[in-house]
């Protein structure tokens, strides 16, 4: 069964969450999470476009398939329209996120725990060291040479492990993840325990006593911080160093163009090899193109539009085709997709001709495009030169600023580019404010006209584009198994957006067994091939 | 039989024709080859100029074909069946004289008695 968690990634960016600073354990309370499920339901129900083979779960699940006004009661919505109203749904319904109080209240709840936590980590060492000369100052022993050396101990290990604690944990927010970070939770309810006994320790055996040894209690605090500094030790093996060893090797696979990259991975919960996934994701993928697709679709609308079944004698049995009892319409079911099939496989199948012919067309296209543009974009890079000092001073008249020499050319290679964008779809992902900006960029770097066009003639990586090209905000992790159980062999999840997906296989680096073997140096040596002799 | 690269080389050949004899399913002549130019050249102990890479024979079986037809050990194969020997890798050798489709191979093997008997006769009738 899958758990849906809500993941949302951009929570760093959000312009209130720049200045919070995280420090100890993220606990989500259970009934928070279902409550957000329910969000999540709203904003991410895409269903399959109508496409689809009417064989199989249509007429099992026991619609009228004779019914002619399908159109008007059953509720698949078409591709195009789905897409453009669910998307308004998703920026609208993200913005409500980003505004809602109950994201707030979980980030400081936490915010506040880590703070108390830590307050509570420093000030106790420096507690113990000023309650006695508060309490029972008079009864105390002068503090000898010994005693206040241990002091500077006790300064120096302070200072060493705020700075660790600031360098470890006061680290900007990278993600909001589903469920709690076990091992820092684990770690803050040690670092918890630890304190409390410490306290109670000092508050039976040395408040209620009144303790005169002095010295006794300084290293009781000294201990206290050493033993602190070893739990800061164990949190950087758990947080940090345990899942640098690759462990599993992930394959993770786009569902709409295939793009499969491959990654090393330790050990690692689900939630946290699924968020190094994300990171990933944005360097390593190439920018999601929907346009891409449509070819394939309107081919696959082809393939099945072209035959409908109907029945033209016979009622249908009413009674619902589910269960085992149903075999008649079952029967019927079969046969008609097993007639489809028939008529499919019989028909001369004309497509891939198409298919091969337009796509030697397209690249032809793009390939005389792409011609036109660089010669284009070449001549263009020589009616700007690059002043020098000295020229700057004896000419200052007409000189232009890396943008009013953008501007100056781009007009000439402005058509080009459009067209050629235009063949690889992938006009909508460039502005023309972004265009001339690169070209201004280009242009003060001292950059080829070659350079220039690079980033147009690739699709570059997600990161590289604007944020509303990237189609890819909101992250949701679908699991069958727990998400902050650990990566397995084997183990699949996905991660869906609202565009796509990525589909996540995960298998595990085999053991190697190794053995030695010893070469004398001295061992190698060689001799002339003897003749052969074959007998005939 | 020492040759000049470059040169054409020039033998004087006796033409041996042997039966191949059917034994079981292969078809054997009864003899062993040595040599090709894979081979080391040095290790053969039939020809006069160590670095001869040709294909000579090493062994015969008493009795077999190669025997009856007149092939000697130390003969050096010059050709079989019109497919030249004098620079063949010894595989090669082997598959000229191990064709299944063929019964009978003709070869051309040059020795040092013969070219002696040719110098005593032409000794005998000098040149003009």
């Amino acid at each position: 069964m899958d758990t849906e968690s809500t993941y949302s990634g951009y929570s760093y960016y959000s312009g209130r969450s720049r200045g919070s600073h995280r420090h100890g354990e993220r606990s989500r309370d259970r009934h928070k999470t279902r409550s957000k499920d329910s969000r999540s339901e709203k904003s991410v129900t895409i269903n399959t476009p109508p496409a689809e083979p009417l064989l199989g779960d249509s007429a099992v699940r026991g619609e009228q398939v004779q019914d002619d006004n399908w159109g008007e009661t059953t509720t698949a919505v078409t591709g195009t329209s789905e897409h453009s109203l669910s998307q308004e749904d998703i920026v609208r319904i993200t913005k409500d996120l980003e505004d809602s109080v109950g994201l707030d209240c979980r980030r400081y709840f936490t915010l506040a725990l880590a703070v108390i936590l830590g307050l509570l980590v420093f000030l106790t060492p420096l507690a113990f060291l000023v309650l006695p000369h508060l309490l029972w100052p008079e009864k105390l022993q002068s503090c000898g040479t010994a005693c206040e050396g241990l002091f500077i101990s006790v300064a120096f290990k302070l200072l060493i492990l705020l700075l660790a604690v600031w360098a470890l944990f006061f680290r900007p927010r990278r993600a909001g993840l589903p469920r709690v970070f076990v091992f820092r939770a684990l770690l803050a309810v040690l670092v918890l325990l630890f304190v409390v006994s410490y306290w109670l320790f000092y508050g039976v055996r040395i408040l209620d006593s009144q303790d005169e040894n002095y010295q006794g209690i300084v290293q009781y605090a000294v201990s206290l911080v050493d033993a602190l500094l070893f739990i800061h030790y164990l949190a950087i093996v758990l947080l940090e160093l345990r899942q640098l060893q690759p462990c599993f090797s992930v394959c993770v696979t786009r569902s709409t163009d295939g793009e499969i990259r491959h990654y090393n991975l330790g050990q690692l919960s689900i939630q946290r090899a699924a968020l190094a996934i994300l990171e990933h994701y944005y360097c390593d993928f190439p920018v999601s193109n929907p346009a891409l697709l449509s070819a394939s679709k309107s081919r696959a609308a082809k393939h099945l539009a072209g035959l409908k079944v109907y029945n033209v004698d016979g009622e249908f049995p009413e009674a619902p085709a589910e269960g085992p009892g149903n075999n008649a319409a079952a029967g019927l079911v079969h046969s008609q997709s097993r007639a489809m099939i028939a008529a499919a496989a019989r028909r001369r199948d004309t497509s891939h001709n198409e298919l091969y012919y337009e796509e030697a067309e397209h690249e032809r296209r793009v390939r005389k495009r792409k011609a036109r543009l660089v010669v284009a974009v070449e001549e263009a890079f020589t009616h700007i030169k690059r002043m020098q000092e000295e020229e700057q001073k004896k000419a200052p008249g007409d000189v232009m600023d890396p943008r009013e020499a953008a501007q100056a050319i781009f007009p000439s290679m402005a058509r080009a580019l459009q067209k050629y964008l235009r063949t690889t779809k992938q006009q909508h992902c460039h502005s023309m404010e972004s265009i001339q900006q690169h070209l201004a960029f280009c242009i003060t770097n001292n950059m080829t006209p070659k350079a220039f066009l690079e980033s147009y003639l690739t699709p570059g990586p997600t990161l590289q584009y604007s944020r509303d090209h990237w189609r890819a905000r909101q992250w949701t992790l679908i699991s069958e198994a727990s998400v902050t159980s650990g990566l397995k062999d084997g183990s699949v999840f996905l991660l869906r957006c609202v565009d796509f997906s990525l589909v996540v296989t995960t298998k595990k680096i085999p053991y190697i067994q190794m053995s030695e073997e010893y070469i004398d140096p001295k061992s190698h040596k060689f001799v002339l091939r003897l003749q052969s002799e074959t007998s005939v | 039989m020492s040759f000049v690269p470059g040169q054409p080389l020039t033998a004087v050949v006796q033409r041996i024709q042997i039966q191949k004899l059917r034994q079981g399913e292969n078809l054997i002549l009864g003899f062993s080859i040595g040599g090709g130019i894979d081979q080391d050249p040095g290790q053969n102990p039939f020809s006069d100029d160590k670095t001869d890479k040709g294909i000579y024979v090493t062994r015969i079986t008493p009795g077999g074909p190669a025997n009856a037809a007149g092939l000697r050990m130390g003969d050096k194969l010059m050709q079989v069946n019109g497919w030249d020997m004098t620079m063949v890798t010894h595989d090669q050798a082997r598959k000229r004289l191990t064709k299944k489709n063929e019964d009978v191979v003709r070869l051309l093997v040059t020795r040092k008695s013969l070219e002696e008997a040719v110098k005593q006769s032409m000794g005998c009738f000098p040149r003009q």
